[in-house]
Order: structure tokens, then sequence, then C-alpha cells
């Protein structure tokens, strides 16, 4: 899928921008994209190290098991894999939190340490289990709390109410979140 | 919400730090150990996500997108969606800079507050980069098969934008 779709990506883009003379454009993405990469891997990776960092004081001392226990519960209905009071509820949950609070760049650490974990207890190293994916949708729905950016983009071009948005937002990413578990559930029968 | 935004890390470091200073865990050594992990996380991400950027940023430089729009304009006439969000709806999925740089620029030509420009808003700050976090997640850790997961992220993208175009209309 993702092979398909970085051909087409690559092909047409190129094809169109050497039809419309804008080789130029082009020869300059080619170039740049590898500085773009490190740019950004450079910006996840000190928090990247800090999180990990404090995550592995949580994991040390219990307080992610505890954790994991207490919402458990919740998970183990949308995870039904994965075994009850293991380490990756724990992730997945802190991972669910940073995201509420509008907090990307915290969230993505738990998320790849959630989906290391997720790892382990996946049969087939190079196929997405379904518990992967379930935590994807989860991801990609962007579900927040408050949409920050979007906020401060709004106060920097002089909204008269910037946060006008939030409750539209909520509404929006709980009720896409809820089809998009309904969507991963009825893929995940299909491809048993 | 602002401060309950700016404290939530610094509370949460100081409780994972007395916590484990309570139960008598070796803090400052559980912190090198973990923070080494970063190193060789750091390195996977790179191949999977050069590759992704790569192939995104020829295809959404090219103006190919603007083009195809522009046909299909009168489709969107029809049913009374202002075809000015498409882009924001399909750029969202793919890339987090591009889709904020069309929202700066719609902010700029309709101003912040107008309707195209809020529903656009509505559609970004209610999804996430779907293709970059699944290349990412999954280019990490490895996985080959992504199986079903591009579909059921796309599509729930597009619950995110056809919900959008239903509610945002309901507060504005």
């Amino acid at each position: 899928m993702i092979n398909k779709l970085w051909i087409f990506f690559i092909v047409s883009g190129s094809l169109f921008l050497i039809i419309n003379g804008k080789a130029d454009i082009l020869n300059n993405q080619i170039i740049s994209s590898g500085k773009t990469t490190l740019d950004l891997i450079l910006q996840i990776f000190p928090l990247l190290a800090i999180w990990l960092g404090i995550m592995n004081i949580a994991k040390k001392s219990g307080l992610l098991d505890k954790v994991s226990k207490a919402i458990s519960p919740f998970l183990s209905k949308l995870f039904p894999e994965i075994p009850k009071g293991h380490e990756s509820l724990g992730l997945i949950s802190s991972n669910i939190i940073a995201n509420l609070f509008g907090l990307g760049n915290a969230a993505t650490p738990f998320g790849l340490k959630a989906m290391e974990s997720l790892q382990t207890l996946n049969k087939d190293k190079k196929t997405a289990s379904r518990s992967m994916i379930t935590f994807l949708v989860i991801n990609t729905c962007g579900v927040t709390l408050i949409p920050t950016t979007i906020i401060s983009l709004r106060l920097m071009h002089d909204s008269t109410d910037p946060t006008s948005i939030v409750v539209p937002c909520m509404l929006v990413t709980f009720i896409s979140l809820f089809i998009g578990l309904i969507i991963d559930r009825l893929f995940a029968k299909r491809y048993k | 919400m602002k401060l309950i935004s700016n404290l939530f890390i610094p509370i949460l470091v100081l409780i994972v730090i007395l916590y484990a200073a309570k139960k008598k865990v070796n803090v400052y050594d559980s912190f090198v150990e973990g923070a080494k992990e970063g190193l060789p996380m750091a390195l996977n991400m790179f191949p999977p996500l050069l590759a992704m950027i790569f192939g995104i940023n020829i295809f959404t430089s090219s103006g190919l997108i603007d083009d195809v729009f522009g046909f299909l304009k009168p489709l969107f006439y029809m049913i009374h969606v202002p075809l000015e969000i498409l882009p924001v709806a399909v750029m969202r999925p793919l890339s987090g800079s591009f889709g904020l740089a069309l929202l700066n620029d719609m902010y700029e030509l309709y101003g912040p507050d107008s309707f195209l420009s809020i529903l656009s808003s509505v559609i970004q700050g209610s999804s996430d980069t779907t293709l970059y976090i699944i290349t990412l997640y999954f280019g990490t850790i490895g996985i080959k098969k992504i199986k079903y997961a591009l579909w059921a992220g796309l599509l729930a993208d597009l619950a995110t934008v056809i919900l959008s175009i239903i509610i945002v209309p309901l507060f504005f």
C-alpha cells in the first residue's frame, strides 16, 4: 500500500513538474529532503531521549504498571489481544493522555514505546497486529482537547475569538474517533 | 486550560521521580538507561521518514493538486461545499507543515474568523497527519505489512471532514 502510494507521489509529482517546466523545483526537492528529515529528527530526538529516560524511571518504580492496571478495564475492551496488566497498556494510556492535552511532542515517545511493546506480543514481526492498528487509528484521529497550534495561529492573525473552534473541534474529533474505531473493528473482522 | 496544559509535564515528571524515590529506585541510573534508548530509536526512525518526506515533498510542491481541484469545482458547487477546503482536507493526512501553511494562507486571504477559515481550522484541529504517524510508528519497529491501517486511518479522516462540514454550521 505504502509502496504504491510512494511510487504515485514521486512519479505523478515529478512528471507534472517537468511538463510545467519546473525542473528546478524538482531538483531542489530531491536534494533537500534529506536535510528536512534530519531537521525533523533533530527536533524530535532531544525530547524523545528525555521522555524515554523519565519513562524508564516510571517503569522501574512500578508506576507504569500501576497506571496501566487502573485504566486497563477501559483499554482491554479496545485491545482484546493485550494480556491484562501488560506494559503496553500503560504506554498506550500515557500516549492518549499526552495527546488529549495537546502535547504531541510528549505523546510521540510514549507512542513509539507502546509500538515496541506491542511488537513483543506480535507473532509475525513484519506484519502489523490488530492492536497496533487500533492504536494507530486512535492516534491518526488526533484526539485532543485543545488544538494549541491552531489557536496560536488564529491569535497571530488577530482573530476576534481564537478559541471559538475548541468546542466544535472536540465534538468532531470524538465522533470521528468513535467512527474510526468502528471502521477499525469492521476491517479487523474482514481480515480474520 | 493553558495553565493545565503548562503544568501537565512538570507535574508528571515530579510524580514519576518522587514515586520512584519512595520506592528506593536508583532514579539517576534509570533515567540514563532509558535515555540511551533514544539513539537507536532515532536511527530507526530516519530511513522510513526520509522516504516519506522525499515522496510527499515532490508531490506537494508539484502543484498537481491545485490543477485537479480546478477540475472538480462544478461538482462541489452542486453539493454546496466550498471547494477551497478541499486542499486542506486532502493535505491534512499527508503533511502537518503543509496543512498549517495552507491554513495560514487561508487566514490571510479570508480572515481568521470567516466561515471558510473556521471550517478548515476545525478539520485541521480534529485530525492528525495520518500518513506521517503510520510511517513513523510502523517504520521505527520495522513493520512492513501494514494491512488495513492506512485505509482505516484515511476513512476516519474522511469522517472528520464530513462531520466538520455538518457540525461547524451549527456553531457559526
